[in-house]
Formats: C-alpha cells, sequence, structure tokens
C-alpha cells in the first residue's frame, strides 16, 4: 500500500445529504447534537475531500454516537480513547481526514491523559468536544467540566470538584489550534469548523453544547440577546477584542493579566488586537482566563492557531529517509553480522 | 610451559558480580564467541530490576549462565560447573547453586572487609576451610586489569571497570574460544573513544595471557562444535527473534507494520528493535500509556496496517478494555505478552507463565482471543509469524505469549531465507454490486471482510455497541446477540482446522505417560523426558504452540495414555483448562520462583509422580 501524504479530494460536487446515513438519529429531541450533525453534514462538502478518505472517531457518550450518523468511515469506540486510537490511524494514514467526537467527559475525564498527549504530538486530527457540563448518557451526573457547588445525582450537597476550562487545558498543552463555539450560533460554528479542517495538526474546537434533559441552559448566559452582549467575547485575528453589539467593552492588559473594562474608560491603543499566530501561548491563554475576573466571560472564536510540524508528517517523513538511505533487505536483516555455517559434511 | 588440554562433552558457566560490572556483556560476548564456534548452546540471563542496586550487596548481583555442548542440548543448564564470582555477594548468592568440586574463579581484590560485612560474612571464606569443597581459583582480577592497564593513562577507577573484560578473557583461554569476534565487537562498541576500545582490548588479551601462563590453571577445555543440521546459524535472543518475526510477517503480507507500545520490562527490547527498521517502513508508536499504546494500534489495524502491541502482564490488564473492543471491531491485532513474575508489579525481571487465563479469560463478556506461544528464543520467530497469521486470516486480535526467559535467553538459530517464509493474503475488502455487508462472513474461516478507509463505497462504521449479523449496525436485540456471541466463539474455533497435527515425541512408542507443555518449558521438559526414559521409563511428549484453540487432535491424545502430567511456571493455568475441556486428569508440576524449571528437578519431579499411584 502506497501512502499519500495529502487527503485525496473529489471534483464531484457534494452535499450535505451524502454525509447522512440511513441510521436513526436517537439524541434526545431538542439536543444541542443535532445542531452540530446538520453544521458537520453542512460544511464537509465545502472542504471537497473524498468521502472515503473521512474518518470519524468517537469514545462513549451522547456526543459519541456521532459517527453512526455520518456517510463516511467511522469507529465509535471506548470510553476516553478516541484519541489514542485516531492517532494511530491518521500517524498510519496521513491520506486520511480523521475526526475526533468527543464530550466533556469523554475527553476531559476519563481520557484525559490521551487528550492532552495528542494535542501536544500534533497528531492531524480534528477534535470536536462538545461541552454540555453534565454526564448525559450516564443520566445527570456532573462533569470535570461542571461548576463548583453543581447540584447534581451524584453530588446532592453540590460539587466539590474544580472544574477544567478545556481551552486553557488544550493551551497548556501547546495544542497548535484552539478554538470555542456554540451549538446555537450555526454560522459561527461553520466558521470554525472550517478554520480547524484547514488547520495542519491537531486542532481542538471546544463547542458548548447544550442538554436540555439534564443541564438544560446552561449556556443561556451567552445564548441570550438580554445577556450575550455583556459576557460574550467574540475573537477576531487582527482585531481589537470588543464585546457587545457597540463595542461598550473591550479588553485590555492591566497588572499583569487581560480584564474587560468600559471601553470609553482607556485609550484606543490599549484595547488588546487578538493575535491568534503567535508562537508562545501567552496571550490565548490570558484570553481563555478572563474567566478569572468573572466566570461568566467566555471568549468564543479562534484562540490559537499556529504551524508546527505534525507527527504523522514528521513520522512519514522519518521512514522516507531510511527508505531512500537504502530499502529494508530482509535476508540482510536476519543475518546480522555474525554468523555462522554449517557445512553438509559435518551434519549428521 | 605446555599445558593439559582436556575434552568436555558440555559447560555450563555462570558469570556472576555486581549489577555494575558488566556480567551481561562478557556473558553476552563470551555467547557470541561460542556461537560463532559452533557449539549449541542455550543462556539464562538473570539481573535485578533495579539499574544499580546498592553495590556489593545481594539483591544487586547480576548472573549470566552459558550451557554449551558438542551435541544438542535444550536449557540453559541447572547448575554451573564454573562460577565467575566478581564479588563476595555474587560468590554468596550462588554459590548454593555450585556442585561440589566444580571450579569458582573468584575476584579476591573484592573481599575487603566492608564488601564481606556488606553481605555478612564474619571472616573471609577465602581464607579458612569453608571453600574447601570446591576448585578455589584466586585471581586478583581488578588489580591486574588496572596493571594491564597502566599504559592507556586511565585512572585506576577507570581501568578498573574493564575487568569483566579481563575475566571473558582468562574465560575464553580456558575453553579455547575464537577471539577475533570480540576484539571485532570492542573496536566497534568503543570506535568513537579509541582509549576505552584500547583498554578493554588490553584487559581482554591480559585475561587470556593470564589463563596461558600462570600456574593457578593448569588445565584448559575442548568442547567441539556440535552436530547440527547444515545451514547458516547466527545466535539470536527471543524479542529479536520475535521483532523480526514481525517484520518478516510484514514483508510478507504487504502490510505495513505498526506498533504502539509503553516501555515495559522485560518487552522493551521489541519496541527498541522495531523502532530501528523504518527503512522496512515499519511505524513505532511509544504511547503516553498501554492503553494509548493498544488504542493507536487498533487504530493503524481499522488503517489496514499490520498491528502489534508489546508489553508484559500488567499492561495486558490495561489493555483489556480494548483487547474487548478489537474482538467486537473484529479486526486484526497482534498482542505480544512478554510474562514476568506476578501479580502487580511482581519480579519484572524474572520469567513465569502465569498470563494465560488472563490472555484466555481476562475481559468482560464473552470476548475469546486466539492464543500462540513462543516455545524458545528462536522460535518468537515462527510464533510471531503464526499470530499474524492468524490475526490477519481471521480478522481478530491474538496473544503471542513469550516470557522473561524467552526475551533475554538465546541461542543458535538457522537463519531462513525470506523466501521460504510463509506468505499472507490481506485481502482488503472492495466494492462490488451489492450493498456492502461489513459483517458478512468468509464461510470458511467465519472472517468478516477488511474494508480499510479510503476504499470507495465501502464507507461503514463499526464499534463496540453489539452489531447485527452481516449488516454490522447497532442492534439490542437478544436473538441477533446470542447469534453473534456464539458467531464470534465459533470463528475462533475454526482456526482448529488450520492447524497442523500435533507432534508427539515418544521414542520407545510403548509409553503409557504423557508429559504435556506449552511455552518455554519446552527444552526443560525436552530434557527431563530424556532423563526419565534413560532411568527406564517411556515417556511421551506434547508441546503445545497453540493454547485457544486448543489443537483438535489434543482430547484424542490425551485419551491415548494412561496419566497426563503437565509442567508450568505457574498453579496450573493450562491444567485447569484441559482438565474442563477434555474431562482428562492433569496431573501438575508447578513452579513460581521467578525462573525456569531446572532439568534434575522437573526430571525427579516426574519420576516422583510415576513412582505413586496414580491421582
Amino acid at each position: 500500500m502506497s501512502i499519500d501524504v495529502a487527503v485525496p479530494r473529489t471534483d464531484v460536487p457534494q452535499k450535505a445529504k451524502d454525509f447522512k446515513t440511513d441510521q436513526e438519529v436517537r439524541w434526545c429531541p431538542g439536543c444541542g447534537d443535532y445542531v452540530i450533525l446538520a453544521a458537520v453534514q453542512g460544511f464537509l462538502p465545502e472542504l471537497g475531500l473524498r468521502r472515503e478518505n473521512i474518518v470519524f472517531v468517537s469514545g462513549i457518550g451522547c456526543s459519541s454516537r456521532f459517527p453512526y450518523y455520518m456517510n463516511t468511515y467511522g469507529m465509535h469506540s471506548i470510553h476516553g480513547r478516541a484519541p489514542a486510537i485516531a492517532t494511530g490511524l491518521a500517524a498510519s494514514r496521513p491520506d486520511l481526514s480523521v475526526w475526533v467526537v468527543t464530550g466533556d467527559g469523554d475527553a476531559l475525564s476519563i481520557g484525559g491523559n490521551h487528550l492532552i498527549h495528542a494535542l501536544r504530538r500534533n497528531v492531524n486530527l480534528k477534535i470536536l468536544l462538545f461541552n454540555n457540563r453534565i454526564y448525559g448518557l450516564t443520566k445527570g451526573q456532573y462533569s470535570p467540566t461542571s461548576e463548583l457547588g453543581k447540584i447534581t445525582k451524584s453530588t446532592p450537597m453540590g460539587s466539590l470538584d474544580f472544574p477544567f476550562n478545556p481551552v486553557s487545558v488544550a493551551l497548556g498543552a501547546e495544542a497548535t489550534f484552539v478554538a470555542r463555539t456554540i451549538d446555537s450560533d450555526r454560522k459561527h460554528l461553520t466558521s470554525v469548523l472550517r478554520a480547524a479542517a484547514e488547520h495542519e495538526g491537531t486542532a481542538l474546537v471546544e463547542i458548548y453544547q447544550n442538554c436540555n434533559i439534564f443541564n438544560d441552559g446552561a449556556f443561556d448566559l451567552v445564548k441570550d440577546a438580554a445577556t450575550r452582549d455583556q459576557w460574550l467575547v467574540p475573537l477576531e485575528h487582527g482585531k481589537p477584542i470588543l464585546l457587545g453589539a457597540d463595542g461598550g467593552a473591550c479588553v485590555v492588559w492591566h497588572d499583569g493579566e487581560l480584564r474587560v473594562v468600559p471601553t470609553t474608560t482607556v485609550d484606543a491603543e490599549q484595547i488588546v488586537v487578538h493575535d491568534a499566530t503567535r508562537t508562545n501561548p501567552t496571550l490565548s491563554f490570558a484570553l481563555s482566563r478572563l474567566t478569572a475576573q468573572d466566570s461568566r466571560f467566555t471568549p468564543v472564536g479562534v484562540f490559537r492557531s499556529v504551524a508546527r510540524p505534525t507527527y504523522d508528517r514528521l513520522m512519514t517523513d522519518q521512514i522516507a529517509q531510511a527508505e531512500l538511505a537504502g530499502g529494508g533487505n530482509l535476508d540482510h536483516l536476519l543475518h546480522g553480522s555474525s554468523t555462522w555455517t554449517v557445512p553438509a559434511s559435518r551434519s549428521e | 610451559m605446555s599445558k593439559q588440554v582436556q575434552q568436555l562433552d558440555r559447560v555450563v558457566i555462570r558469570f556472576a558480580g555486581d549489577s555494575g560490572d558488566g556480567m551481561q556483556l562478557a556473558g553476552d560476548q563470551f555467547t557470541s564467541e561460542t556461537a560463532v564456534f559452533g557449539n549449541d548452546l542455550s543462556t539464562l540471563p538473570n539481573f535485578p530490576a533495579e539499574i544499580r542496586a546498592p553495590a556489593g550487596t545481594l539483591p544487586g548481583v547480576s548472573s549470566y549462565q552459558l550451557h554449551f555442548a558438542d551435541h544438542e542440548i535444550t536449557t540453559p543448564g541447572d547448575q554451573p560447573d564454573v562460577l565467575v564470582a566478581m564479588n563476595p555477594a555474587a560468590l554468596k548468592a550462588n554459590l548454593p547453586d555450585l556442585p561440589p568440586g566444580r571450579d569458582i574463579i573468584v575476584n579476591t581484590d573484592e573481599f575487603s572487609d566492608r564488601n564481606l560485612a556488606k553481605v555478612g560474612y564474619a571472616a573471609n571464606p577465602l581464607d579458612g576451610e569453608e571453600l574447601s569443597a570446591w576448585k578455589v581459583h584466586r585471581v586478583p582480577l581488578t588489580s591486574m586489569t588496572i596493571k594491564a592497564l597502566e599504559h592507556t593513562g586511565l585512572g585506576k577507577k577507570d581501568a578498573a571497570r574493564s575487568k569483566n573484560m579481563f575475566a571473558l578473557g582468562l574465560l575464553s583461554w580456558m575453553y579455547h574460544r575464537p577471539t577475533d569476534g570480540t576484539l571485532r565487537f570492542l573496536s566497534k562498541k568503543f570506535a568513537k573513544l579509541p582509549q576505552l576500545a584500547e583498554a578493554n582490548i588490553a584487559a581482554f588479551r591480559a585475561g587470556w595471557n593470564y589463563g596461558e601462563t600462570t600456574e593457578s590453571f593448569a588445565v584448559s577445555y575442548e568442547i567441539k562444535p556440535a552436530t547440527m543440521p547444515p545451514g547458516t546459524y547466527r545466535n539470536i535472543s527471543g524479542n529479536l527473534a520475535l521483532a523480526y518475526g514481525l517484520v518478516a510477517a510484514s514483508r510478507r503480507s504487504g502490510l505495513p507494520l505498526f506498533l504502539g507500545a509503553y516501555p515495559i520490562t522485560p518487552a522493551s527490547d521489541i519496541l527498541h528493535e522495531l523502532s530501528k527498521h523504518k527503512a522496512f517502513g515499519v511505524r513505532t508508536f511509544q504511547a503516553e500509556d498501554e492503553i494509548a499504546g493498544i488504542g493507536a494500534a487498533l487504530g493503524a489495524s481499522f488503517g489496514g496496517a499490520l498491528a502489534v502491541t508489546t508489553t508484559s502482564g500488567p499492561g495486558i490488564s490495561l489493555k483489556s478494555e480494548t483487547i474487548g473492543l478489537a474482538v467486537s471491531l473484529e479486526l486484526p491485532l497482534v498482542i505480544v505478552d512478554v510474562m514476568r513474575g506476578g501479580p502487580s508489579t511482581g519480579l519484572p525481571t524474572k520469567t513465569e507463565q502465569t498470563d494465560l487465563l488472563q490472555a484466555m479469560y481476562g475481559r468482560n463478556g464473552e470476548a475469546p482471543v486466539p492464543i500462540v506461544a513462543a516455545q524458545s528464543p528462536g522460535d518468537c520467530f515462527d510464533a510471531a509469524l503464526e499470530a499474524a497469521r492468524i490475526a490477519v486470516t481471521y480478522r481478530t486480535p491474538v496473544f503471542l505469549l513469550s516470557d522473561g526467559y524467552l526475551a533475554n535467553g538465546s541461542e543458535p538459530w538457522p537463519i531462513p531465507a525470506e523466501a521460504d517464509l510463509p506468505t499472507l493474503q490481506p485481502d482488503f475488502a472492495v466494492a462490488g454490486d451489492e450493498p456492502f455487508l461489513p459483517y458478512e462472513r468468509d464461510a470458511e474461516t467465519l472472517a468478516r471482510p477488511w474494508a480499510i478507509p479510503g476504499t470507495p463505497g465501502l464507507e461503514h462504521r463499526i464499534g463496540g455497541l453489539e452489531k447485527a449479523d452481516r449488516t454490522g449496525e447497532i442492534s439490542y436485540d437478544p436473538g441477533n446477540h446470542e447469534v453473534m456471541i456464539r458467531l464470534r466463539q465459533a470463528k475462533v474455533e475454526r482456526i482448529t482446522r488450520s492447524l497442523p497435527p500435533l507432534h508427539i515425541d515418544d521414542p520407545s512408542g510403548s509409553a503409557r505417560v504423557l508429559v504435556l507443555g506449552w511455552g518455554s518449558t519446552h527444552g526443560v521438559i525436552d530434557a527431563a523426558c530424556n532423563r526419565v526414559r534413560r532411568r527406564g521409563v517411556p515417556v511421551a511428549q506434547v508441546h503445545l504452540r497453540h493454547l485457544n484453540p486448543l489443537p483438535a487432535d489434543l482430547g484424542d491424545i490425551l485419551r491415548r495414555y494412561d496419566r497426563v502430567i503437565l509442567p508450568e511456571l505457574n498453579l496450573g493455568q493450562l491444567a485447569l483448562l484441559v482438565r474442563a475441556r477434555y474431562l482428562v486428569n492433569v496431573e501438575g508440576v508447578n513452579q513460581v520462583r521467578g525462573m525456569p524449571f531446572r532439568a534434575a528437578d522437573l526430571e525427579e519431579s516426574v519420576w516422583e509422580l510415576l513412582q505413586g499411584v496414580p491421582a
């Protein structure tokens, strides 16, 4: 089998329905997963990749049923291990576009180790992390992104677990592409998915996803028109970071950290201009920590998008280099450097 | 001075010293010399789990035993004929294994009051009558090495480090070993440090010359080359042979080899070896943990690679869930378990056969996995090819069981030619006119299609949820679940159709007792059976390569004998399976000391069983 390093493209126009399967979608009515599925099926045709070269790999959880509904190659694997399985697939087949679909419990609790290692290696994977801040499939326990004090089935007096911020975790692992978006904003979701798809290397996209059964309204503050302007911090590369339709608040450096302040209180040049391409992840990380000022501040968009050679490309290069230096000769290998021969005359 | 030369047919040598004394290197090198000379041989390296245990202590003793002969041998030998003891700890730890009258070559320089106290010697055993039962050769190895290296400009401490080469030189003289290989090896090993190359070569020569000139060694020995089938041979360890077997399987199947692994003793050398062979298209992935190692391998298998994960028992515990997924996905995967002493961390550098039941049953649900076991270091090559054959042909995970003794032990190996190795057909699925059914089965093997991403028209989804027969769609139907469970079991049973008849070794043809075995005990069971036969009781021997499924003819064979004796380095794991499966009584001989059986012990155990009433 010869291995190409690029995912083969098709000239045949594709439609969203080409990516739908005949399987009945079995999420709860009203689940945010439906919107994400429609967005993914709607935007994949834009990429123009051959459908047979696309693979969706998932772990366990509500979101992990995703591959069954995608008419591509797919694997619904085991809890937390999708990044590891996808790493083996992507590293051995650079001609595939490999997507991981995971949730907050799958990616950050049982599979936390695999997630950070996939991110640091920069394997060519697109990881869609559906964050609903709850365990849905096991019916309502708190997750590693649930807020402190949350009352759930397993925390009747409130959760004692300090939550992970998935974007901060990914930036801490020096992921080369990190973004956040919201299930209800199809346009933003699609634009972020597009940017992730274009990125060479591991892309982590946190998607705020509403679980209307066990954690309904978890993201209402940044969805409702009445509150959105106050808490949503849209990030656009190269542009000053402003909140609200009228840009009434902005992000500035203050005392060594980023803060949201009324725009009227600062000079225009003090407003931080977003730069997702800085090799040093400090600015991106500081943006992810706006929650320190108030946990309701929610930056969305691409936090970080930097170029670094991918693991699978480096591995393929090493093999090409070794093969160039002389392909393997099994007979030579088996002989090694020290042999002896028993002539027929000495044998029985 | 002309010295006496005595002919021997076999010798067992044990090099013993501190972990930092280079005993493994000396042993390896003596083995290479012996292999090239043409003796048959078998080795048993034995070292502590600590990288540098406290110097001079009993737990820090590292040894290397080598058995070589002018005839075929199958074990590394029970008891040494010659013990090289580099310090008091090595003497004390190994003396109990040394029969009276045998030779001890002892490094007198290390017998200081401090070193003696470390191991609890109240008085120097070299001074009193304590060692009078043995032939003790007192050699000031360290000081003579330092003296021999005066011209090199090395400090005393650095010079003393070459004392293992002095010992090697002395032993090489005693047994008339060819020295070219060692001289070449040292030049190459220290090519970038010519001063050290010179020092080690000088120490080696000094050791040789010492043997030739000193009066403390009046006799040297000759062991003629063994009579072996014609062919080209090399010396090979189990881990190396296993790695080569995997590369060969990749070549003969046309499938690129992918190894996902996490470092673990005693399996890591397979990862090290395979990582060198990128020119063969081999991809090695050192994962963040055992789970990711097998996960990545399974992902690569989905993509059409010959996928392998290598580990030892504790790693298998972590991989269990993914093995279950591989059973459900029905994808080829070779799982190498180089067994070591357990439970838990157990005895990382020692050997045991205690993972058989874990391989057989260590998963949730009915999750049958074929099991193949290697029976000698060189046989690891063939066992790897066989594991790959079953994995690819039947689309299934396969256990390949090796162990610490096979992994590090070595033996002469007739080198096969690539052209003579079996080929393997992966037969990837391609789109046809009919809708693709990912779980439709081959009538003969019951294997499902291997449809890899990149194949147009075969887009499909698989997972760990129960799937409908033929279509592979999610199914919670009770009847379908039972069908699928029985199909997966039947598929594994089908492997028996591809197995050759068992070989029964019964020279007399009249044995009423069968000694059954599996894995690394092959050589020692062979030796023990021969000894029992020489004592006048005919016994038959059968050794199993396949533990799951058990070969189709095993039941009939077992029932042909009055008694079945089954030696295992566990508390009776195969015995449990055989009894349950065939309702045949099996009498176990069981040992769990982290060491292989000794032939004499096994002979006695079998003999005692034979003297008693059948259990």
